[in-house]
């Protein structure tokens, strides 16, 4: 059987296919410690939960503890597929440092104590605050990588028992502009893509989304069609040379924080050409005379001007873009978390629907997530919306919900949307949010500004709770840290970007006293007493299956109609894509279809904002704009970024991911291979900028910003002039120096990063920060950074990122190992 | 015809709205969305100023294309004394004052425009005209926005701690 080294070769195998055929199927496995499948006791149906992609895979189990994984030949997400994150980071669920009992401060220093002393000092302080302040007190900050029904769940508690408006997830940080650009357009949360477009898609742009390491299984979907007959051509928006730039047809470099700058310019020629369906724009949509006048004066010439673009290559990308048969597009990061963000991802949208394209094979828009289960989040109001895409500022949609959850509709927050956590920690700065309660995530070193984030975390008057599987640098801040199990360690259900469910079933028991987070919330909402209208339990079930019952009849007739899907019906096939009900019993494929969005002013989850300002649109001037529910163009101004490069600070800084590491590391850097293919961190710069310095590949940067200090090894790579990358997974756990940078320097991305954010989404800026750099030894060595990925050195001798016996997994082309 | 006089007011109000939101902005430094849309929207003051100067011209009023500022020391002061106050909560309340007072500035420059768009379709004066449709939706844009964050900012500030 062929054994591959997934570290040296992220993507495998090439299994070539031609535009219509179906994806071929490889199944890759890999078993540690040398065991074979004979030695596996049991194979435990999951899907991955390192990356977005929802890779359905198989857990392997021997004597009560994980042993490895195999993807899942028949899942319609990867085919047998997997990513070498999902190779080797379950072994981190093994890793001996795991919480195991619940903590506490006491005397200034976290020490065990058991379930009741934790949750009653959690429930008592949340009862005194609810009684002195009332809910403005309390907030939540979760993540993208809990369940369905834990979000559910949450979401009950906080908005339908606790009453506060203060509710957030992580997802604010990854994927709050997808879902922001979504309502924009389309008037509703939900992807008018299916990972399927890939295979007949004539042309594939990607804009700001380094795929190759971000969603490894879907772009060996891309390689593969690269690799076969008739293969599409594939357009690159990213300032790094990243895989996808060096596979494009044609590469858009453009300078930080002029995406709609670019994006006008691309609408300009696209418009100007008359490469517009101009039947579909008329029949379908809003907004057109608007965005043509926009657009008028953001001619390529502009754009060479402002992004530092040749004019002809953004002539051509809007050539390729404009003659396309089937156009499939994908957003990520790279706009997300840059300036303008949701202006920007917004045009993505108004390509497709300018040309028509939407609703057909190859023709979808993936505005990407970034997150396993950041979809959910934003489906059951974990983020701070309302469940089910309700609109918090239609109050027929709220009494709906109170009607599902029989409360008072008073009790639901819908005053205003709700707190995005970076005004939440401006509400703990100012002492008006007095606790915390996060789960599954790492805010003091994933959030901007890490000083400043460390000084609010710490303050004494805010209580922090962190719910959590390692003692990350957040939970080392916290008064009470309760251990929760992960994925493998209980059951529950998540969706990815193109709406695929998947059931992932309890493999394993969780170490020591862990408790899945499903029990800590049920139990945080005994012990608070939270109860309905009629005086019964608010939360009115104990384990996955019910949860996942009751969220059903909540999405009952939205758009995220989970009512047509059971356990059951996820168990042993493939994922199955909402709205999946009664007339589309085995889910749906494309949404969007003829034209038909869940925009109408009754129906949709939001009316919109403004591109600039933020501000909310009103239902008013909504239904005067909308009244038959068409798809939004919405028109977006370039405004400069907020913090621009100058003689003290003469670079760009963007911070960004690699493919071995997840979020903050606490699992993949608890996996050897993961770990040694990136081990510390690096900071990137183009051959030119470094021969200007005379510095040399390996050198010791001192990479400084008004806000802070990172000390990195310089990797020359293909990024463009004046920009320079650090990847931000590289946070305090591993240095022996705690929470923080300790007496030594900096090494977290977000040391330097600054406090901003895109003011319809919300989500904060990771790109656009004004940066200076100093040598502080010379080099011993290359840069710790690999060399498969965007990270890929262009001078020097650096020897090729591998992995070695350690790393080799099973590919088996066409099906099962 | 007093479209002079209109212009010159226009330019006064736009002109003042400039340090209304660069005051504010300034005041305001440790609430970083009010600080940078603040800012945002004061470039677009001053662009309406810029434009006003050379409309002004056709009508022979020699008006200066820009917008007179407070000195940087001022604004420094102030970006200072918002982040020494930043841990307290008595800025909300100044919020709240600050964003009402803005409203009512974007509201008068509003209603300024509406005079010269009226006048300027009475006098056929296209370009005119067109300069109004361009500038006007900006400032009824940013009472939305004073608006729209008072809807968010009120409820902790009045019930907050």
């Amino acid at each position: 059987m062929p054994r591959t080294d997934r570290i040296a070769e992220p993507w495998g195998s090439r299994t070539p296919y031609g535009p219509g055929e179906t994806w071929p199927t490889r199944v890759d496995q890999y078993l540690a410690d040398g065991l074979t499948e004979d030695d596996v006791d049991r194979w435990v149906q999951s899907a991955s939960i390192l990356h977005s992609n929802g890779d359905g895979l198989d857990i392997a189990v021997t004597d009560g503890r994980i042993v490895g994984v195999r993807g899942r030949a028949v899942d319609r997400v990867n085919h047998g597929r997997l990513g070498p994150k999902d190779l080797f980071g379950w072994q981190a669920n093994n890793s001996p440092d795991r919480l195991t009992r619940p903590l506490v401060r006491r005397d200034g220093e976290l020490v065990e104590t058991d379930w009741d002393t934790a949750m009653d000092a959690v429930a008592g302080r949340c009862r005194e605050l609810l009684q002195e302040q009332g809910p403005s007190a309390i907030s939540f900050y979760t993540t993208g990588q809990l369940f369905l029904e834990e979000y559910y769940t949450l979401g009950l508690i906080a908005h339908g028992g606790i009453g506060t408006n203060h509710v957030d997830g992580n997802t604010r940080l990854c994927t709050a502009t997808a879902a922001a650009a979504l309502k924009e357009t389309f008037g509703c949360d939900g992807q008018p893509g299916s990972y399927t477009d890939v295979d007949s898609a004539d042309v594939i742009a990607l804009y700001g989304h380094n795929m190759a390491e971000t969603q490894t299984v879907l772009w060996t979907r891309v390689l593969d069609r690269l690799a076969g007959p008739n293969p599409p051509q594939v357009v690159c928006v990213d300032p790094r040379e990243t895989p996808v730039a060096r596979a494009a047809t044609v590469h858009l470099a453009p300078r930080p924080g002029t995406n709609v700058v670019l994006m006008n310019a691309l609408l300009h020629e696209i418009i100007g050409n008359g490469w517009i369906d101009r039947d579909y724009v008329e029949a379908h949509s809003v907004g057109f005379d608007e965005l043509e006048r926009q657009v008028r004066a953001y001619t390529p010439e502009v754009a060479e001007e402002v992004c530092d673009v040749p004019a002809g290559q953004v002539r051509e990308a809007a050539r390729v873009i404009g003659s396309a048969q089937r156009l499939l597009s994908t957003a990520l990061q790279g706009f997300y978390q840059s300036h303008q963000a949701t202006a920007a991802a917004v045009q993505i949208n108004n390509i497709h629907v300018l040309r028509g394209m939407l609703g057909r094979p190859g023709c979808g828009i993936l505005q990407m997530n970034g997150q396993p289960t950041a979809q959910n989040t934003r489906e059951c109001g974990a983020d701070g919306d309302l469940p089910a895409f309700r609109n918090w500022s239609n109050d027929a949609h709220v009494q709906d919900l109170a009607r599902v959850w029989n409360v008072d509709p008073m009790q639901i927050p819908h005053y205003s949307p709700p707190t995005h956590v970076m005004q939440q920690l401006r509400y703990m700065e100012e002492g008006s949010i007095r606790f915390l309660y996060v789960t599954a995530t790492n805010p003091a070193v994933s959030l901007p500004e890490l000083a400043r984030i460390r000084s609010i975390l710490a303050q004494d008057r805010l209580f922090l709770v962190v719910q959590d599987i390692f003692l990350s640098e957040t939970a080392q801040l916290a008064d009470v840290v309760l251990p929760a199990a992960t994925w493998g360690e209980k059951t529950g259900t998540f969706t990815n970007v193109d709406r695929t469910v998947h059931l992932s079933e309890k493999a394993v028991d969780p170490p020591g006293e862990a408790r899945p987070d499903l029990d800590i919330l049920v139990d945080l909402a005994r012990r608070l007493d939270l109860r309905d209208r009629d005086g019964a339990p608010l939360v009115k079930w104990s384990d996955p299956e019910s949860a996942f019952e009751a969220w059903k009849e909540c999405s009952r007739g939205r758009p995220c109609d989970y009512t047509g899907l059971s356990y059951d019906k996820l168990r042993g096939g493939s994922g199955v894509q909402w709205p999946c009900d009664d007339e589309h019993p085995d889910g749906t494929e494309r949404i969007y279809v003829d034209g038909q969005f869940w925009a109408r002013p009754d129906q949709c989850e939001s009316y919109g904002r403004d591109m600039v300002t933020g501000a909310p649109v009103e239902e008013t001037e909504y239904r005067a704009l909308n009244p038959t529910g068409r798809a939004v163009l919405k028109a977006a101004e370039y405004v400069p970024p907020h913090e621009l490069p100058g003689q003290d600070f003469p670079f760009q800084l963007i911070t960004g991911r690699t493919l071995y590491h997840f979020h903050t590391r606490t699992k993949t850097g608890r996996a050897p291979q993961l770990q040694d293919a990136a081990p510390e961190v690096w900071v990137e710069m183009s051959a030119s900028d470094a021969a200007d310095r005379g510095f040399v590949e390996g050198d010791l940067l001192d990479v400084s910003t008004p806000r802070g200090r990172v000390q990195a090894g310089l990797r020359i790579s293909g990024i463009r002039p004046g920009v320079l990358f650090l990847p931000f997974h590289y946070g305090y756990w591993d240095t022996g120096s705690g929470s923080e940078p300790g007496t030594g320097e900096g090494r977290a991305a977000n040391e330097l990063t600054l406090t901003d954010w895109d003011p319809v989404s919300k989500q904060p800026i990771f790109k656009t920060a004004a940066a200076q750099v100093q040598r502080v030894a010379p080099a011993d060595g290359p840069a710790p950074a690999p060399t498969t990925t965007g990270s890929a050195p262009v001078t020097g001798q650096v020897p090729p990122t591998t992995g070695g016996d350690d790393a080799l997994a099973h590919e088996l082309v066409g099906g099962q190992p | 015809m007093k479209l002079d006089l209109a212009i010159e007011e226009l330019h006064r109000s736009e002109n003042h709205l400039v340090t209304v939101l660069m005051s504010m902005s300034d005041k305001h430094k440790a609430d970083h969305e009010v600080f940078h849309v603040c800012r945002d929207m004061a470039g677009w003051s001053r662009r309406h100023v810029v434009e006003l100067a050379r409309a002004g011209r056709d009508f022979g009023v020699d008006l200066d294309p820009e917008a007179s500022e407070d000195p940087a020391l001022l604004a420094s002061v102030r970006q200072r004394a918002s982040e020494l106050v930043g841990r307290r909560s008595t800025p909300g309340l100044l919020l709240l004052a600050d964003l009402r007072h803005l409203y009512r500035e974007a509201a008068g420059v509003s209603l300024d425009w509406e005079i010269l768009a009226q006048s300027a379709q009475g006098a056929k004066e296209r370009e005119l005209l067109d300069l109004a449709r361009r500038c006007h939706p900006q400032s009824l844009r940013l009472a939305r926005w004073a608006n729209a964050h008072l809807k968010v900012a009120s409820p902790q500030v009045i019930v907050g701690w």
